[in-house]
């Protein structure tokens, strides 16, 4: 097994070699950073959040995801994997659903974001907030908030006619079916594992008997 | 409170809170994004500096040397936490492995640094610049090569490794029908949705950590004696938790080095373990290679049954408990279990839900259901042959004496299972169901787990505006606790849900059972029960009561024919009570366990064996159930991650390197929303006085035993393809996918 490794071999160097078998199963944070000084350049951005301007100056390496929750300390949206891969994190940009880890908050100048806590509050909950509860739709809550914007980004999408990969029929009216909740809801994992109640939450919101 | 006889009637069998589907009262904050998580307090501990954990690229060995002054220089850093500068630490006795490696490495992303700096983006990149140079020693990491060197543990969760009831080998032999197959489960990961995270602050000697711990006393203990400082100065704090499943049991790498951190910076500390970390830097559920032999006469009955686990973990590690359920579940006069643990340097193996039988039912229900075709018997009958109310291993339980189950309803949750699932309808011969392009299958298995009971304590409190205010350390983590604790003061003290309040996760409360083994529902409800004995004790001397009979209800305190306001007993202050419910031997007087039956539709593509679960079913008898709502959300829970463990869920061992090569969320694969069809759960009418005065028992660990093998089983009917193998895949199919016209 020894000489399987190289002795003196660099951290990156070894770790790259490992994120090479790997494939693309992980991601290879190691072999991809920056090879010189990390200095912080800040950037002045200013993000419409939840109807509010907020004016910040971030170094410009801040994830949209970060800049919520660390400066804005808007930590309804969560950070469950940092890379896109699990939904926590996602929110609504002007109008659309994106997971807010894979984005730079600087590449939003502008832009109206709406937040779980842009939805509803505790005692003025949003009907899909409500209806998750009535349905309980979350167990230990924290793909809830990403959960719960996905979902009202999801009827709107389905209502502006935009198809998924259930869709059979691209040029026929979208419709409004479990299957399509189901696969267009796939990209916000729960591992408490309360699927089959988020969609009789969000068949409910869209009106229409489970 | 001592609970040492079966509970007879009491307040809570009013059920005018408890046992009702009641919404989760921690709700609005939770859709809402208003609930606290570890890492999200910035309420508290000004001047939190970020940390970003380096974790070792070698599985065994030792470092040579650390550079770490480009790191230092970065911009922003603030210090860097190796076991150099990290002082003299202990290991808390639950950990196997220590959380801070160096010089000495135990498994690959060990941390072996902390580089703590002001923001999260220039920690991150400090912790790029960091470099060790390794030297990596010989080390195993294969399983089935390890499996010849595997030796009888010390110990196993649950009982003893091994068991011998009759005479197994010549029962075995003789039997005219015969079962000897060989399983095997992968390792998996627990992967709940928030990571491992810790914010630290230190004041004086006095360390404050806020965290995600399922188990808060445990978590004060260990990390105090990994600090090596007394536990009176630790405090410990996690009113929300997003999601453990075991995998939060224990004190982490961002809780001991969030401190040292924070210690070494002099500045509160925040750290969440990075998700492609986390697969290989926190513990896993091992895998398992089990060999199942069943014999049986010609009509069905099981004369031998045994049942062999082998599985590893890190050195001075513990064997996983598959055999566990195989000396309870089924009748049979010979019997045998062994269990092997062996040594390999993969990441540390520990407890992930249902640790034992979750492994277990995977393998003993696919042997059920390849028994009963060989027999030529439906898969429930065969079962329903094999019920016992006694437990077969009784010898080696309690020498001489019958030991009974306290409530034992797995017929009964067959029958009803399935006239609701239409299981007549089944086809016994494999791939003979069709539907368009689709082979449809049905599948079966029980669903078993032992109940657990621990002692807990709560502290309650009536106030001047008769609100009742519920203190203890026991979590949330999912499970619904904060809810049936409410429904439990409410159903005690008489007094409207709403106005209780109900304060948990935080080590300065009373110390609670904790979240585990399915135990902490009962558990803490019935150690709130205690306290609110002693608060109604309280309340009606206060009150002057003298007489035997006293109700508590809507707000009001009745005796001897005359009512009472109860606010009037904290006229001149509040009413505090503490009490904590102790266990006596009621456990070993009759065994406890939860019982349910699991059916399964799947649809498997005849062309590209692509799977799909059509229908689910669980049926339960586990005691009361304190609250329909959310008790139904874990069992379909559990029955997501069985879906997991039976179709996908596989950590993938590089057995050159040493590590788990999908670790994270895209690799490792985990059941999204178009895995999981609409699921159906059934809970029995029962209660158990045997268990507490709550009369329940566990759940949420009941819902995953055996759901697997459900699954696998309902793809063999599809199929006619066995698959021993776990998890079934379509590549384990596609060859022998039977010819379709």
């Amino acid at each position: 097994m020894r000489e399987d490794f190289e002795l003196n071999m660099s951290r990156r160097g070894l770790l790259a070699a490992g994120a090479a078998s790997a494939a693309a199963c992980a991601a290879p944070s190691v072999a991809g950073a920056q090879q010189s000084r990390p200095d912080a350049t800040t950037t002045k951005v200013s993000l419409n959040v939840n109807g509010e301007t907020r004016a910040l100056d971030l170094d410009t390496r801040t994830t949209l995801l970060d800049a919520l929750r660390e400066s804005l300390h808007l930590t309804g949206t969560k950070k469950g994997c940092d890379h896109g891969q699990c939904g926590a994190c996602t929110v609504i940009v002007e109008g659309r659903r994106i997971n807010s880890c894979l984005t730079l908050a600087v590449m939003h100048e502008g832009d109206k974001i709406t937040t779980v806590e842009g939805l509803g509050t505790p005692q003025n909950l949003h009907p899909m907030q409500a209806a998750f509860i009535k349905h309980d739709g979350f167990q230990c809550g924290y793909c809830t908030p990403g959960q719960i914007c996905s979902a009202v980004a999801v009827l709107d999408e389905i209502k502006a006619g935009i198809p998924s990969h259930v869709s059979a029929d691209l040029n026929a009216t979208m419709e409004l079916t479990t299957d399509e909740l189901r696969e267009r809801m796939s990209g916000n994992i729960c591992r408490c594992g309360a699927y089959s109640n988020i969609v009789e939450a969000i068949t409910e919101v869209a009106g229409r008997k489970a | 409170m001592k609970f040492d006889s079966p509970a007879t009637t009491n307040p809570i069998d009013r059920l005018k809170w408890v046992g009702q589907p009641i919404e989760r009262i921690d709700g609005r904050l939770k859709t809402t994004g208003t609930a606290p998580y570890a890492y999200e307090r910035h309420d508290v501990a000004p001047g939190q500096a970020y940390g970003y954990v380096v974790g070792s690229s070698i599985p065994k060995g030792r470092i040579v040397s650390m550079d770490l002054s480009v790191a230092k220089a970065a911009p922003g850093v603030l210090g860097i936490v190796t076991a150099d500068n990290a002082g003299k630490l202990g290991k808390g006795s639950r950990n196997i492995a220590p959380l801070l490696g160096g010089p000495e490495i135990a498994h690959y992303h060990q941390a072996v640094a902390l580089v703590v700096a002001e923001t999260f983006e220039q920690a991150r990149a400090a912790a790029e610049l960091v470099h060790v140079n390794y030297e990596a020693a010989d080390a195993a990491f294969d399983l089935a090569a390890g499996k010849e060197k595997a030796v009888k543990p010390d110990s196993m969760t649950g009982g003893a490794p091994d068991s011998s009831v009759g005479d197994f080998q010549p029962a075995f032999d003789a039997a005219p029908v015969k079962l000897d197959a060989t399983y095997t489960t992968p390792d998996e990961a627990h992967a709940m949705m928030e990571p491992h995270a810790s914010i630290a602050s230190w004041n004086d000697d006095k360390l404050t950590l806020w965290t995600s711990n399922q188990m808060i006393a445990w978590a004060k203990k260990d990390l105090a004696e990994t600090l090596q400082i007394e536990p009176e100065n630790v405090q410990v704090i996690s009113p929300f938790i997003g999601g453990g499943f075991g995998g939060k049991l224990f004190v982490r790498a961002d809780a001991l080095l969030a401190s040292i951190g924070a210690r070494l910076t002099r500045r509160p500390v925040k750290v969440a373990l990075q998700r492609p970390l986390m697969f290989n830097n926190t513990p896993h559920r091992p895998a398992t290679i089990q060999r199942i032999r069943i014999g049986t006469t010609q009509d069905g009955k099981i004369t031998a049954i045994g049942h062999e686990s082998w599985s590893a973990d890190l050195p001075d590690g513990k064997p996983d408990g598959a055999v566990s359920q195989t000396r309870l579940l089924y009748a049979g006069d010979h019997r045998m279990t062994a269990t092997r643990l062996t040594t390999l340097n993969l990441p540390e193996s520990n407890a992930m839900r249902a640790p034992g039988e979750a492994t277990g039912m995977m393998a003993l229900e696919i042997a059920m259901d390849e028994m009963a075709e060989k027999l030529g018997l439906d898969p429930i009958e065969f079962r329903i042959r094999n019920d016992t109310q006694v437990v077969p291993d009784h010898e080696s339980k309690s020498p001489g004496a019958e030991l009974r189950f306290s409530q034992r309803q797995l017929v009964q949750c067959f029958r009803t299972g399935a006239e609701r699932f239409g299981w007549s309808n089944r086809q016994a011969r494999p791939a003979s169901l069709r539907d368009g392009d689709w082979l449809i299958g049905h599948g079966v298995a029980s669903a078993f787990r032992n109940n657990q009971v621990m002692k807990s304590a709560a502290r309650v409190t009536l106030d001047q505006t008769g609100g009742v205010t519920v203190e203890t350390d026991m979590t949330d983590i999912g499970t619904g606790t904060y809810t049936i604790i409410a429904q439990t003061a409410a159903e005690m003290m008489g007094v409207p849900l709403q106005k209780v309040v109900v304060r948990l996760g935080d080590s300065s409360f009373p110390v609670s059972a904790g979240s585990g083994g399915q135990w902490g529902g009962n558990s803490s409800t019935a150690g709130v029960y205690a306290a609110c004995v002693k608060l109604r004790e309280a309340a009606a001397q206060k009150l002057g009561i003298n007489s035997g009979e006293v109700v508590f209800a809507d707000g009001q305190v009745q005796a001897g024919g005359r009512s009472h306001q109860l606010v009037d007993a904290a006229r001149d202050g509040a009413l505090v009570a503490e009490d904590i419910i102790e266990f006596g031997d009621l456990s070993q007087k009759y065994q406890q366990s939860t019982f349910g039956a699991h059916f399964v539709e799947v649809a498997v593509d005849s062309a590209t064996a692509e799977i799909r679960v059509r229908r689910m079913l669980a049926v339960c008898a586990s005691g009361r159930i304190l609250n329909p709502k959310t008790a139904r959300s874990q069992v379909i829970g559990a029955m997501t991650m069985g879906v997991g463990a039976a179709l996908m869920e596989e950590l993938a061992v590089d057995t050159r390197r040493g590590f788990f090569v999908n670790h994270d969320l895209a690799g490792y694969e985990v059941p999204v929303h178009a895995d999981i069809p609409h699921q159906e759960v059934i809970f029995l009418d029962e209660t158990d006085p045997v268990s507490s005065p709550m009369k329940a028992k566990g759940v949420a660990e009941l819902g995953i035993c055996g759901v697997a093998a459900a699954v696998a089983n309902a793809v063999y009917n599809a199929t006619g393809v066995r698959v021993r193998e776990y998890p079934v895949t379509l590549d384990k199919l596609l060859e022998r996918l039977p010819e379709v016209g």
